[in-house]
């Protein structure tokens, strides 16, 4: 009779999440219709030139960054968040092992304004100062700053598949006489694949979804990106700069249109980490749980 | 003897009673009166709106006041959605925000706006032209302007900012704007960025500007709110408040208090110059 009733319960909420997803895509195309209902509109939309007061209103470039950014800042987390779980999880002693573990969580609860904060003071001077070339709010800065904040949703992603691992494979290794560092280099690390690129595809989401590092140290120049120390503007930081502009003008619904893309996006990302966790087979199961 | 001891104590309490009373006077008008302001919008509105807001929260502990930004478009918005009770702006209205919200405007004080470099920079002096001709990237190195050899490193703000406003129309003519222009999103921002970097240029509010940044003189005039007072200096701009339709009581005691002598002190202080009414 319980068991019933929360299952019905648990059906509600489950539907009313759903409900509440499909409201925001709905909401999304209603007000980007404008746009996206007529042919100019849509090749206005996706032209690389954003210029509202001549009446440019392309988000290509803003597209263009949000996925250089996202991408480079995947490529600088990627080794460190490999380097740090292999660390604690098999290469350190408990306690240091327990330390960067428990840095780890506590960087997941640093705000990201922190994040952007520290680096207008310390890292853009910096970049601007060892390359000479830009005012150092840049496509560079940005993804160094950002690889900070997704490295911890990689480490705990992966952390969790490769210790579930290790539970299976840690006898068997031993026995075999294989030490701690050969073990996760021959054992751990190959059986782990799956969780490494679900780990990835998390870290690229939140690394587009993320607005205020963005906002604050990437620049912002409507453009596309040509070398690493151009002015970038993401997708996100475009809706947050563009928001609070007249809303009855035109340059408006183009966040609306951004906030599609974002959601499209986010949406195929999701659909990718399903995807992984059903192709591996059977591990792939438990993990799926987590999604 | 008696009788002069007796006029100076009288005319001592007078002047008290009238010192007493001018002062309160300004805040008199929130006697008895209850509820709740809120405010939101300009960014460069909120020093003066909280210092009002503190004055009378203090007066009247009855009246709630809370100020929040977001900026010019949000302060419509939010007023117009009846989401605040005043929008602030730093320009007026265009006429669709007017008639889709039904929304009246309170002008209150005049902000000119300056160009600001770093205080390291050689360069304190340009004309309206030499600045079109950095803003739109036709000049991209300091030495063309008798500067270092060193790229200019160009600051704007974001297209919902009244500053920007302001500075695209007053000072470039609606001209060009270099698409690779680094864009910050608030008038501190600004100001961080050029303090940080000697081959920076952007642009302020002249109440924001502080030794930490230099304020260029344009075509030999400065930008002091005196120059901009007299009409010399052009790079201006009105600071608005707006309802959704004829203030409340409330509300309208809150904006006669700013356009009041108390407002206008308040405004002085924070570099703004205030409107007499």
């Amino acid at each position: 009779m319980l068991e019933k009733w929360v299952e019905r319960a648990l059906f509600v909420s489950m539907l009313f999440c759903a409900l509440c997803v499909t409201a925001v895509f709905g909401f999304l195309v209603y007000f980007s219709w404008p746009l996206l209902s007529n042919v100019r509109g849509l090749a206005g939309i996706f032209s690389s030139v954003w210029k509202p007061f001549m009446g440019e209103f392309g988000i290509l470039p803003m597209l263009a960054g949000t996925f250089s950014l996202a991408f480079l800042a995947l490529v600088l987390a990627c080794p460190l968040a490999i380097g740090i779980t292999c660390f604690i999880e098999g290469l350190a002693p408990a306690r240091p092992a327990n330390a960067v573990r428990s840095l780890v969580y506590f960087m997941t609860s640093i705000p990201t304004v922190i994040y952007g904060f520290v680096s207008v003071f310390v890292l853009v001077p910096l970049i601007r100062d060892t390359f000479n070339q830009g005012a150092g709010f840049c496509l560079m800065t940005s993804a160094i700053t950002l690889s900070l904040l997704i490295v911890p949703t990689m480490v705990i992603s992966l952390e969790t598949e490769m210790r579930q691992r290790a539970e299976e494979v840690r006898l068997g290794a031993r026995s075999l006489g294989l030490t701690p560092a050969q073990e996760l280099l021959w054992v751990l690390l190959p059986c782990s694949g799956r969780g490494l690129v679900v780990a990835m595809v998390l870290g690229f989401g939140r690394a587009v979804g993320d607005t205020l590092v963005a906002l604050m140290v990437a620049g912002n120049a409507p453009v596309i990106p040509h070398t690493l120390l151009d002015s970038i503007r993401t997708l996100t930081a475009h809706i947050a700069l563009v928001v609070a502009t007249d809303s009855q003008d035109q340059a408006y619904y183009s966040i609306f249109a951004a906030g599609l893309l974002l959601f499209l996006i986010m949406a195929l990302l999701t659909l990718l980490v399903r995807t992984i966790g059903g192709r591996f087979g059977q591990g792939g199961k438990r993990h799926e749980r987590a999604f | 003897m008696k009788k002069t001891t007796f006029i100076a104590v009288l005319a001592a309490m007078c002047a008290f009673l009238a010192a007493g009373g001018i002062q309160a006077s300004e805040l008199d008008r929130f006697a008895g009166l209850k509820g709740t302001i809120d405010i939101a919008g300009g960014t460069a509105h909120i020093p003066v709106m909280n210092d009002a807001g503190k004055n009378i929260m203090r007066f009247n502990p009855d009246i709630r006041i809370t100020v929040a930004g977001g900026g010019s478009g949000v302060g419509v918005q939010k007023v117009g959605e009846g989401l605040v009770d005043i929008g602030n702006t730093g320009r007026a209205v265009s006429e669709a925000e007017k008639s889709k919200y039904g929304l009246v405007s309170f002008p209150f004080a005049i902000d000119g706006v300056a160009v600001v470099v770093n205080p390291k920079n050689p360069v304190s002096e340009l004309s309206a032209q030499q600045i079109k001709e950095i803003f739109s990237g036709r000049i991209a190195n300091w030495k063309d302007l008798g500067g270092p050899d060193a790229a200019i490193h160009l600051f704007t703000r974001d297209e919902a900012s009244g500053t920007r406003e302001v500075f695209w129309e007053k000072l470039l003519n609606k001209g060009d704007l270099a698409q690779n222009a680094n864009i910050v999103a608030s008038n501190g921002a600004m100001k961080v960025a050029v303090a940080g970097d000697p081959h920076a240029i952007g642009y302020l509010g002249i109440g924001h500007i502080s030794k930490d940044v230099k304020a260029v003189v344009i075509d030999k005039v400065e930008p002091s709110q005196e120059n901009a007072k007299s009409g010399a200096y052009r790079v201006t701009r009105y600071l608005y408040m707006n309802t959704k339709g004829q203030p409340t009581q409330l509300q309208q005691a809150f904006i006669d208090y700013i356009l009041g002598p108390d407002g206008a002190e308040i405004c002085k202080k924070h570099g703004y110059i205030p409107i007499s009414k």
